[in-house]
């Protein structure tokens, strides 16, 4: 009781509601992002016909056209490339870090993956464009910038993500499950696949989904290596314009409509992400339940 | 009974076959996620080290000299600037969740829920974001203050997550042993909690760092691409990643874009190595 009337009380509560107010930043932050996106994006749309700017497939600002259908089809299939090499590599690799890496190379792997994780896009972009492009370009002929080289190079970038959020959910599976399993007579490896992988089903995907969002989400990597070519996707080997890249190769000068539809752009993406991580959220709950 | 026994027997041998593909499986793809970590360092370093010539070391950059050092200066500005809203406001909301909110409050659940949306969201849409709000409804034009700003929106997570795990992972008893010494909470929080959890905090901080020192999309339309040191943070400058991707478009310089990236990737390995010693010390602190 004595504490209540300390002189510093006053004290105590003017922090206590400046911490409070900081903690509410986030919440700002959030509401402030969706208002001015959607404020700025959506009476462009409005303007350009929603169909049209969701549905058309000729994205010719000269001539007043704004249709994206190509540019959403090329970050689906991108992040669907991209996935497809990030869950395979990831997966195994988190699999590996968790129950077959000698802890020698433990110490050595766990730091790269931590250090790709910190690469800057930009230098993911040029690695892509000094390693992996030349390579397609030798092999299958045309510029080489295209859709496999974004595919290849989003595959890497989300690794760590994938690595990181496997490697905690496996870890987190109880030694029991694994001892129960051996104990039936079952190996180690079919122990490990056949018990321990599929209990950490949700955190395994949560990652997937974290990446997901990574791989969509990424621009700088993306437009160094994509070619950035505003057509419908036909093919691995042509050149593929992601949401992202649009955005940014077209603002600089963009005035009017054809900024909104930029703004627009944007706010597809946007609501691409809220999706993702509702469906992130919702896998992660069911992990900690479990 | 009968049955059983006959699938066990079928099964070790079966199984052996299985185990030593799996194995080769998961060595396989440990040995690729290492591989393609050394290509990129090495790539990255054979291409970039001869173009490093102590003329991008020039105070000024002009196109003779393609001088990356005002690139370097800006963004330790970018760094300090996005850090000096960032690290107190994550600090504080961490302190709030962890020392003062009940656990389990609806309020908590919204402030981690939003958390976790920022920190899904891509640079770009904070690059719009920013354009939109500080370059163009602020008045700010394109700005180190803008772009600061931007980043420190992107990095408050981060802190956020980092500060609230280092305040939960300090022991009760410190907190006990502060108040049975009669201090009120606001002390004990800033004289004992804080300090026990700084090594903690300092890994987020050094994350975030990490993620300003990267970052091009979200500042291209804040910060802008001045290659130059502004006289103040109102005026436009461009980071290192952005000057090497601005190099890399403009196409007249691509060599001096090469050794940019070497300096960003020794800057992002020292700040690896860094975050790597504290958790070591962390860890050995929790032991």
């Amino acid at each position: 009781m004595k504490q209540s009337k300390h002189p510093g009380q006053g004290k105590e509560k003017t922090m206590q509601v400046v911490f409070a107010a900081c903690a509410c930043i986030s919440i700002i932050a959030i509401f402030l992002i969706c208002i001015f996106l959607f404020a700025n994006g959506l009476p462009g749309m409005a303007k350009i016909g929603f169909g049209k700017f969701l549905g058309g497939t000729v994205w010719r600002p000269a001539n007043n056209l704004y249709g994206i259908l190509p540019m959403i089809v090329a970050s689906i299939e991108v992040t669907i490339g991209a996935l497809i090499i990030g869950i395979v590599i990831g997966v195994l690799t988190a699999i590996f870090l968790a129950f077959f890496c000698p802890k020698k190379l433990y110490a050595v792997l766990k730091p790269g993956i931590n250090l790709l994780a910190g690469i800057p896009s930009v230098v993911y972009g040029f690695f892509g464009l000094m390693v992996v492009v030349p390579m397609i370009r030798n092999t299958a002929g045309g510029a080489g910038l295209s859709m496999l080289a974004a595919c290849i190079i989003l595959g890497i970038m989300i690794l760590p993500t994938i690595i990181t959020m496997s490697e905690t959910a496996l870890r987190a599976v109880p030694t029991s499950y694994y001892e129960g399993s051996l104990g039936l007579g079952a190996t180690h490896e079919r122990s490990i696949f056949r018990v321990v992988v599929p209990a950490a089903k949700s955190g395994i995907f949560a990652g997937i989904i974290l990446g997901v969002g990574r791989a969509i989400g990424e621009t700088m990597a993306v437009i160094m290596i994509a070619g950035n070519q505003a057509v419908m996707p036909h093919s691995l080997f042509a050149g593929v314009r992601t949401m992202t890249a649009n955005i940014v190769l077209e603002m600089g000068y963009a005035t009017d409509l054809h900024r909104q539809a930029l703004i627009a752009t944007a706010v597809v993406l946007f609501v691409f992400i809220l999706i993702i991580n509702i469906c992130f959220s919702i896998f992660k709950n069911k992990g900690d339940n479990h | 009974m009968k049955t059983s026994n006959v699938e066990i027997s079928n099964q070790t041998p079966h199984g052996k076959g299985e185990a030593k593909v799996l194995k080769a499986l998961v060595w396989a793809a440990g040995i690729i996620t290492m591989a393609v970590l050394l290509v990129i360092v090495l790539t990255v370093l054979i291409n970039g080290l001869p173009h490093i010539k102590p003329s991008l070391f020039s105070i000024h950059y002009n196109t003779k000299n393609v001088s990356l050092f005002p690139a370097m200066i800006n963004t330790l500005t970018m760094v300090g600037l996005s850090l000096l809203f960032a690290a107190p406001i994550g600090i504080f909301s961490a302190v709030y969740l962890a020392e003062y909110a009940k656990r389990g409050s609806k309020f908590v659940a919204f402030i981690r829920l939003t958390s976790e949306t920022l920190t899904g969201i891509p640079s770009i849409i904070f690059g719009i974001f920013g354009m939109l709000m500080f370059v163009d409804a602020c008045h700010m034009g394109y700005s180190m203050l803008a772009g600061a700003l931007t980043l420190a929106l992107m990095i408050l997570p981060v802190i956020m997550r980092a500060t609230e795990e280092a305040l939960h992972a300090v022991p009760d008893s410190y907190r006990e042993g502060s108040f049975g010494l009669g201090a009120g909470k606001l002390r004990t929080i800033f004289k004992i909690v804080l300090p026990a959890a700084t090594p903690g905090i300092l890994a987020g901080v050094i994350l975030g760092v990490g993620r300003v020192v990267g970052e091009t999309a979200a500042l291209i339309y804040t910060a802008g691409t001045v290659a130059q040191i502004p006289k103040n943070i109102m005026g436009s400058g461009r980071t290192l990643a952005v000057h090497m991707y601005s190099l890399w478009t403009e196409g007249m310089n691509v060599d001096q874009s090469y050794a940019t990236a070497v300096v960003l990737l020794v800057v992002v390995i020292i700040l690896n190595l860094i975050s790597d010693l504290i958790a070591k010390k962390v860890n050995k602190a929790n032991q």
